[in-house]
C-alpha cells in the first residue's frame, strides 16, 4: 500500500500542476522564448566560425627528450591529438619548434594558441607520473581562447581515458575489461557539416536549463502554494508527505525536460548542432542532472516562507552556477580558486558529460566519473532535504 | 449519545518563539453541535484550529479528535475532518469539478464513488452549471460555495470553518450559514467555526466559546452568556445625544457605575452600566455638561456587550486593525482597549 499509494499521490500532484502549466499560456509561451532567447543571444555572442568547420591554427611543440633513449609516449600523444582532430577538424595542427616560436606566431597572428609537450614527457608517463601538457591560447582574444581551451581539454581528457584504460587493462585484464571499453567508440563520432563555438554551449545551456527550472521551479511552485493557502488542502489529506514533494518534482521535472526539448530542437533546427552520441544517455543525463539538483530546491524550499524570497534565493544561487559551471566559458580559463569553487558545483559536471555525448560521441563508460559525482552530489543532498522537509512540513 | 464528545481539547498551548498564541486551553465539543469560537483576529482562534485540524503542531498539549490524538495519529484524525480555511483552497486554473476530483482523489476514495459525490456535493451549493469553468472566474460568494464544498468530500464527522464569512456580502454571508446549519441537521456534522462576526455566532452556535489572548474567558451557549450581563443588575442603554463630545464621553467613562462606553455612530452611545442610580447617574451627567439627549433606550445585550463585558474592550477595535500575524496582537490589542 504504502509505496504505491505515494506513487499515485505524487502522479495526483504533478499531474495537477502540469494542467494549470498548461493553461497558463502566458507562462507556456514564455517558457519556450526564454530558452530560444538565450540560444540567439549565444549565437551572436559566440558567432559560428562560419563555412567547413572551424580549423583553428594550432602549433605543436614536442620538446620531449625521451626516456631510456625513448620517446613514444609524446608521439602516441600527438598522434592520438591528429586522429582525433581529423575526425572533428576544430583544430588545424602545425608542428612548431619552440614555444617561444609559438608566442611570436600568436602575437603576429599566424596561430591562434599552441600545444606544448614539455621535455619532461616522457619520463613522468613511463614512470607512472601524470604527464603535463601545457595549452597556449591567445589570452587577448577571449572567444578563440575559450574555443582551443575547450577543444584541447575534451581531446586530452579523451586520451587520457584510453590511456587510463590501457594502464588498467594492464594491471588486471579480466577487470579492465568489464569496467572499459575500447578506445574507439568514443572516437566513433564524425562531427559532420558546420561546428561552432555553439557546439560547445548548447549541451551546457541545455544542462543548465533543466537542471535550473527544476531548482527554481520547484521552490516557487511549493512556497507559492503556502502563500496562497492551496497547500493546506493537500496537508489536511491523509497523505504522506513525501508524495508532496515527489509529485511536485515530477512536475518539475517535466516541465523542464520539456524546455530541454525546445533547446534540443532550436539547437539543431538554428544552429545547426549536431548531436554525436546517444540521444537517450542526453536525457538520462539530464534526469541525472535534475536527480543532483532537487535535494538542494527542497532545502531552499524548506528555508523560505514566501515565493519572494525563494525567487531572491535562487537568483543569488543561479548567478555564480551559470557563469562558474563552464556552460559559457570553459572553466580552464578561470583562475584556479574559480575553479576549485566550480568543483563543488553538480552543473560542472552536467555540462561536461552532456557536451561530451552531444559533440565527441562519448558513450557511458567516458563519462563514468561525472555520472557517479552527479549520483553522489543527488544522495546526499536528498538525504539533508528529506528530514528538512518533514520537519517544515509540521511546523 | 447527544452528551458525547467528539473533540477533547486538553492544555493545547501553540508558542511562537516566546509569544504564546494559544495559552494552555481545554474544552471538549459535543457530537453534532456547532461551536463556536469568538474573539478578535489575533486571540488565538485561528491557531487553536490549525492545531485541531492537523496543520499546526502544538508546543504543548494535544487534543483528542473521534478517540485519535492530533499530535499521535494525525493521518486518522485528517480522516475524520474537514477544513474550510480563510484562504481559498482552491486552484484558479482548474475547473470546478477538476479541483474537487483532485482533493477528492488524495483521500483514496473510489473513483465510481467520488464521480458520484463530486456532481453531488456541486448540486447542493448550485454549481452544477459551472463544473466546467475555471475557478478562478467564479465570484466571490461562489468561490467561497467552493471552499465549504471541497471540506466535505471525504465526508467529515467534523468540520472546521475559519471566519468562513468574511469578505462575503450579507447575501452570500446567509447562504453559507443556512449550509452549515443544513448540513449540522441533515448529516449530523459536528462544526467548529471561528469568527469575530458577532452575528455569526449568534445565529450559528450551540456554544461559545469567548477567546481572547490566547485563553478562553468564557464558555455558554449565547443566551446564557448573554444573562451574565442582563441578570444581576447591569443595564445596557443607548443614549441619543445631539451636541455629543468627546469631553462627555470622557467624563461618563469617569463614572463609577459605567462599565464600558462604545460610541455607535456620530450621536449615539452604547453604555452598559450597572446598579440601580445607574439611569439617574447617566442623565446627571449627561444634563451638567450641557448634553441633550434626543433619545434613549433600554437595549438587550448582545454578544457583543458580552464580550465588552467580559474583556473590557470591544471586538471590532481589534478586528479592524487588520493584523496579518498573531506576534503583532499585543500593540494592537493595547490599541484596541478603551478603560
Amino acid at each position: 500500500m504504502g509505496a504505491k499509494t505515494l506513487f499515485s499521490h505524487s502522479m495526483r500532484i504533478a499531474w495537477k500542476d502540469l494542467t494549470e502549466l498548461f493553461r497558463n499560456r502566458l507562462g507556456l509561451v514564455l517558457l519556450i522564448v526564454m530558452p530560444l532567447f538565450m540560444m540567439v543571444m549565444v549565437g551572436f555572442i559566440y558567432p559560428s566560425n562560419g563555412g567547413t568547420g572551424a580549423n583553428l591554427p594550432v602549433g605543436i611543440v614536442n620538446e620531449d627528450s625521451g626516456f631510456n633513449n625513448s620517446t613514444l609516449p609524446s608521439q602516441t600523444f600527438i598522434m592520438g591529438l591528429e586522429i582525433m582532430n581529423n575526425q572533428t577538424h576544430f583544430l588545424a595542427f602545425s608542428n612548431v619548434t619552440t614555444m617561444a616560436d609559438i608566442k611570436d606566431m600568436v602575437q603576429r597572428g599566424d596561430l591562434e594558441g599552441g600545444i606544448v609537450i614539455p621535455s619532461n614527457f616522457s619520463q613522468s608517463i613511463l614512470t607512472g607520473e601524470q604527464g603535463t601538457v601545457i595549452v597556449i591560447t591567445d589570452n587577448s582574444n577571449l572567444q578563440i581562447s575559450a574555443q582551443i581551451n575547450g577543444y584541447s581539454q575534451l581531446y586530452i581528457e579523451q586520451l587520457s581515458t584510453v590511456l587510463a584504460q590501457k594502464n588498467v587493462q594492464s594491471l588486471n585484464a579480466t577487470n579492465a575489461l568489464a569496467v572499459v571499453n575500447p578506445y574507439s567508440i568514443q572516437l566513433q563520432g564524425v562531427v559532420s557539416g558546420t561546428t561552432n563555438y555553439f557546439d560547445f554551449v548548447a549541451p551546457g545551456i541545455m544542462a543548465m536549463t533543466v537542471m535550473m527550472s527544476v531548482m527554481t521551479g520547484l521552490p516557487v511552485a511549493i512556497s507559492q502554494e503556502k502563500e496562497v493557502g492551496t497547500m493546506d488542502g493537500m496537508m489536511v489529506a491523509p497523505i504522506n508527505r513525501l508524495s508532496i514533494i515527489l509529485g511536485k518534482t515530477l512536475g518539475q521535472t517535466a516541465r523542464g525536460l520539456l524546455q530541454g526539448v525546445i533547446i534540443l530542437v532550436l539547437a539543431i533546427g538554428l544552429f545547426g548542432v549536431a548531436i554525436q552520441g546517444s540521444i537517450l544517455l542526453v536525457f538520462a543525463l539530464l534526469l541525472l542532472g535534475v536527480f543532483s539538483f532537487v535535494g538542494l530546491g527542497i532545502v531552499i524550499t524548506s528555508f523560505t516562507k514566501d515565493q519572494e524570497t525563494a525567487q531572491m534565493l535562487m537568483m543569488t544561487l543561479m548567478f555564480p552556477m551559470m557563469f562558474l559551471s563552464g556552460v559559457f566559458f570553459p572553466i580552464q580559463t578561470m583562475p584556479w580558486y574559480m575553479q576549485d569553487i566550480a568543483k563543488f558545483m553538480p552543473l560542472t559536471y552536467a555540462a561536461d558529460a552532456m557536451r561530451k555525448v552531444m559533440v565527441l560521441g562519448a558513450g557511458i563508460s567516458a563519462i563514468s566519473t561525472e555520472i557517479i559525482i552527479l549520483i553522489a552530489f543527488g544522495a546526499i543532498m536528498t538525504a539533508i532535504a528529506v528530514p528538512v522537509f518533514r520537519r517544515m512540513m509540521t511546523r | 449519545m447527544a452528551n458525547e464528545s467528539i473533540i477533547e481539547v486538553k492544555n493545547l498551548t501553540k508558542m511562537f518563539n516566546k509569544f504564546t498564541a494559544v495559552d494552555g486551553i481545554n474544552f471538549d465539543v459535543k457530537k453534532g453541535e456547532i461551536f463556536g469560537l469568538l474573539g478578535p483576529n489575533g486571540a488565538g482562534k485561528s491557531t487553536t484550529l490549525r492545531m485541531l485540524s492537523t496543520l499546526a503542531r502544538p508546543t504543548k498539549g494535544t487534543a483528542i479528535i473521534g478517540g485519535f490524538d492530533i499530535t499521535k495519529n494525525d493521518n486518522e484524525v485528517r480522516k475524520l475532518i474537514g477544513i474550510v480555511s480563510e484562504k481559498m483552497i482552491m486552484y484558479n486554473r482548474l475547473t470546478a469539478k477538476e479541483n474537487l476530483w483532485f482533493f477528492g482523489s488524495l483521500f483514496n476514495i473510489p473513483k465510481d464513488v467520488l464521480t458520484k459525490r463530486i456532481d453531488e456535493l456541486l448540486e447542493l451549493v448550485q454549481l452544477t452549471k459551472w463544473k466546467n469553468a475555471q475557478v478562478g472566474t467564479f465570484s466571490t460568494g461562489m468561490r467561497q460555495r467552493m471552499n465549504v464544498v471541497r471540506a466535505l468530500l471525504n465526508l467529515p464527522q467534523v468540520l472546521f470553518l475559519d471566519e468562513p464569512t468574511l469578505g462575503l456580502d450579507p447575501q452570500s454571508s446567509v447562504e453559507i450559514r443556512e449550509f452549515i446549519k443544513k448540513l449540522n441537521r441533515e448529516n449530523g456534522t459536528t462544526v467548529v467555526i471561528t469568527t469575530h462576526m458577532m452575528v455569526d455566532a449568534d445565529l450559528l452556535c450551540d456554544r461559545i466559546a469567548i477567546v481572547d489572548h490566547g485563553r478562553i474567558v468564557a464558555l455558554d451557549t449565547s443566551a446564557n452568556l448573554k444573562k451574565t450581563i442582563s441578570g444581576a443588575d447591569t443595564t445596557i442603554i443607548s443614549l441619543e445625544i445631539s451636541n455629543l463630545s468627546p469631553e462627555l464621553i470622557t467624563a461618563l467613562r469617569g463614572l463609577n457605575c459605567v462599565d464600558a462606553v462604545t460610541q455607535e455612530n456620530t450621536l449615539t452611545l452604547r453604555i452598559i452600566v450597572h446598579g440601580s442610580e445607574a439611569f439617574d447617574s447617566v442623565i446627571d451627567k449627561v444634563r451638567a455638561m450641557n448634553g441633550k439627549i434626543s433619545s434613549m433606550q433600554n437595549l438587550q445585550p448582545s454578544l457583543e456587550d458580552v464580550f465588552l463585558h467580559i474583556t473590557g474592550h470591544q471586538v471590532r477595535d481589534t478586528a479592524d486593525q487588520k493584523i496579518p500575524q498573531e506576534h503583532k496582537r499585543f500593540g494592537a490589542s493595547q490599541q484596541g482597549r478603551i478603560r
